[in-house]
């Protein structure tokens, strides 16, 4: 009986020994995010943050493990000690950098508004501007949410929360748009598919992505392309307040990446097109 | 019916490169030894809430009765939601007041032990409580009379009777303990549901995977039960059968 | 411990109250229903009605509630078949989905709460009943079944309560009722403990209602166990 006891016990105790390797950068990723960072049938990390991650560690001359989180819990469990980086896609806003410190920006991608072909919602020209950038965001800026928002009046528009995404909805589409959240980015994707969603808003290069499967051959981009306000500042890795050494190592290396073209030569591969800062 | 099966997408679970039915093998394993390690930590925590409830005293039984009103009356999400958000700093100073002064590293197995583990601990304390209420005073007044102190009665006479009778309670709370497991994705272990989550996010197909994930839910607790059963006919195996 | 922001938190998460009952009393009210004639036919002397309720109640125990809402909410969707057809009316909506789900789940458990109440009345009962000349049918709607909800109340009691911390499983199908307003508390102001707080203690003071509503009606409906003074 004693024996028993103490068996569970120990079952339940050698969960908490680890030893952290001092010369291992865990990286914590949310691996549903294609082509930024997924995992494949063969369970395997594959992305332009993974190839990313893997060459920046590759020059800073440390191992490195890579740790798949989910979207939601991604930031607390950077804070609990899961892991030391976020690298998952994540924009630089003034609300996270309340938590964490971001390292400097290495990748941007706007975020767009996509429907399905045939909804009667799909390539909405919005006040004849392709690109809608919300710093120092003037009247021609107001003016073209402001037709957005008539186009899509009583709409349901689907995003993964904890996002900039749901920011921008909260912000400039409350009241006018049903909002409705969601765990993960294919969520929202099989959702638009089922007509459950007139609208979802990600960003391009995960919709792009999503495009190119053959479920996704329906969907379609409308309106203007985002970034700025809201939207944040581009993407760039998370560390903990106190972890000033890591974040140095990272912005080293991110400049080096950036500066000889090795960034968006991975870009290029992933998205189709160069997104590096 | 047969237009649902044809729906499923049996290339996907192959084992090897190509599928991911080796990744969903790997998670049972998962889902198994974190319920293991789950209980287990609910058995011991409960050991002492259930003291704390028939000892008598009144403060203890006080804060014993608290934390199961409390855990049995709040959805396990949020139990599971404070303590994966709640973090390291909470659980540190539970610790603390335990006397373990060490960095406790909380990888998502420990969190998961933890957080479905205390659950588990309020259900298996009320399953004692009501198996203790079972037992024929007698055994104890017999124990005290032959000079036994407090501690062995309880290790040498209760605990065992105790034990015998809660088993059919214990393998209940082993089966909820099992299927709380699934509410664990947000720590990140990748047990049955959220390796089922990501296979399907990765190949657009929840149908496939959430019927493969409740088929191996389905394994696991039709096993469960059938060695609980064992246990229980061993255990009544002295009974006197009428 | 930010009260200023419990105190804010605790409005936002009561505004979700209304979708939780909804979700509750919806789900009980049918699930109750249902549960009825599935313990009639797990307890009748039928081979094919008995077993193959007790096949539907063992898979819907042996699978967490979480995998059935994904399956219907997401794995129904995928289906061609089922958006065209008519059950897309009621498939399409979460809210509905989640109702399917918990009424599939409570009529499980139910239905084995009834079926022990049905079974534990006493045959000295049924042979009064047989000698007095009853029908079958006023045999179980006069006597069989009441006495079987009496001995059933403790029990779904439990049931009441299970289903209410049910309903916080509805939040991860985009249903904003008070777990999902929590949990997004959660993800903008990093307050867990203020959130949990705030949640946690409206679930509690509703199985707290039901804990006294269901001792109420073992007061009510069981006058030979009153004290008689």
């Amino acid at each position: 009986m004693k024996k028993f006891i103490l068996t569970l016990l120990a079952i339940s105790l050698f969960s908490l020994a680890t030893i952290a390797n001092a010369k291992t950068i865990r990286i914590g990723t949310e691996g549903a995010y294609p082509p930024w960072n997924n995992l494949n049938t063969a369970g395997q990390l594959e992305g332009a943050e993974i190839d990313f991650g893997n060459e920046a560690c590759l020059r800073m001359g440390v191992e490195c493990e890579w740790v798949t989180q989910d979207w939601d819990g991604i930031i607390p469990a950077l804070l609990n000690g899961k892991y030391d980086i976020i690298i998952a896609g994540m924009s630089i806003t003034e609300e996270r950098k309340e938590k964490v410190n971001f390292t400097n920006g290495y990748m941007t991608d706007g975020a767009r508004f996509a429907v399905l072909k045939g909804s009667g919602l799909e390539d909405m020209t919005i006040a004849g501007m392709d690109k809608v950038n919300l710093n120092d965001a003037g009247g021609k800026e107001q003016a073209a949410i402001g037709q957005l928002n008539a186009a899509m009046k009583g709409k349901t528009v689907c995003v993964q929360s904890a996002t900039i995404h749901q920011n921008y909805l909260e912000k400039h589409m409350a009241g006018v748009v049903e909002v409705k959240l969601y765990q993960s980015v294919d969520d929202t994707n099989l959702d638009l598919l089922a007509g459950r969603c007139d609208a979802i808003l990600a960003d391009v290069g995960s919709t792009i992505d999503y495009m190119s499967t053959d479920v996704g051959a329906n969907v379609a981009f409308t309106g203007p392309t985002f970034s700025g306000g809201v939207f944040g500042d581009g993407v760039g890795g998370a560390v903990k307040k106190e972890d000033t050494e890591i974040l140095e190592m990272w912005n080293a290396a991110i400049a080096e990446m950036l500066a000889d073209g090795s960034l968006s030569e991975i870009t290029k591969q992933w998205f189709g097109r160069d997104i590096s800062m | 019916m047969p237009l649902l099966f044809f729906m499923l997408r049996f290339d996907l679970l192959i084992f090897g490169d190509t599928g991911w039915g080796d990744e969903l093998l790997i998670s049972s394993i998962m889902t198994i030894l974190v319920s293991l390690s789950a209980m287990g930590l609910g058995i011991f925590v409960a050991i002492f809430t259930t003291w704390a409830k028939i000892s008598g005293n009144f403060i203890l039984k006080i804060f014993a009765n608290f934390y199961t009103t409390v855990i049995r009356g709040i959805p396990e999400l949020l139990v599971i939601y404070l303590i994966f958000f709640g973090g390291s700093a909470s659980i540190m100073y539970v610790a603390k007041i335990f006397g373990y002064n060490g960095y406790i590293e909380l990888n998502a197995f420990t969190m998961g032990t933890i957080s479905v583990g205390l659950i588990s601990a309020a259900y298996s304390t009320e399953v004692f409580r009501g198996a203790y209420s079972i037992l024929n005073k007698g055994q104890a007044e017999a124990a005290h009379s032959l000079g036994l102190s407090k501690f062995h009665t309880f290790i040498k006479v209760l605990a065992p009777q105790i034990l015998k009778h809660a088993l059919p309670g214990l393998g209940n709370v082993w089966q909820i303990t099992l299927k709380d497991t699934a509410l664990i994705s947000v720590t990140g272990l990748v047990e049955i549901m959220r390796q089922s989550r990501i296979a399907s996010n990765v190949s657009h197909s929840p149908l496939t995977f959430c019927l493969s994930a409740a088929l191996l839910y389905l394994i696991l607790t039709t096993f469960s039960s059938k060695i609980f059963n064992k246990l229980e006919d061993y255990s009544n195996r002295n009974d006197i059968v009428a | 411990m930010n009260f200023e922001l419990i105190y804010n938190n605790f409005f936002i998460i009561l505004s979700g109250l209304d979708e939780t009952l909804k979700l509750v009393v919806i789900s009980l009210s049918l699930g109750f229903i249902i549960a009825i004639p599935f313990a009639l036919a797990r307890a009748s002397s039928f081979k094919i009605l008995s077993q193959s309720v007790y096949y539907y109640v063992f898979i819907i125990r042996g699978t967490p509630l979480l995998v059935q809402i994904y399956l219907i909410y997401y794995g129904l969707g995928t289906i061609l078949f089922v958006r065209e057809s008519f059950l897309w009316i009621v498939l399409k909506d979460p809210f509905f989905c989640g109702v399917l789900a918990l009424v599939i789940n409570t009529v499980a458990y139910t239905a084995e709460i009834f079926r022990g109440g049905i079974q534990s009345v006493t045959k000295g009962q049924i042979e009064s009943c047989k000698s007095l000349g009853m029908s079958r049918f006023i045999m179980y709607f006069k006597i069989i079944l009441p006495c079987a909800f009496r001995q059933a109340l403790p029990g779904y009691g439990n049931e009441m309560i299970l289903m209410v911390k049910s309903t916080s499983l509805i939040s991860l199908i985009t249903i904003m009722e008070m777990t999902g307003l929590a949990r997004n508390i959660m993800y903008k102001n990093y307050a867990p403990v203020e959130a949990f707080l705030a949640a946690g203690s409206i679930y509690l003071f509703l199985n707290f209602l039901i804990v006294q509503f269901i001792k109420f009606l073992e007061w009510k409906y069981n006058p030979h166990l009153r004290i008689k003074t």
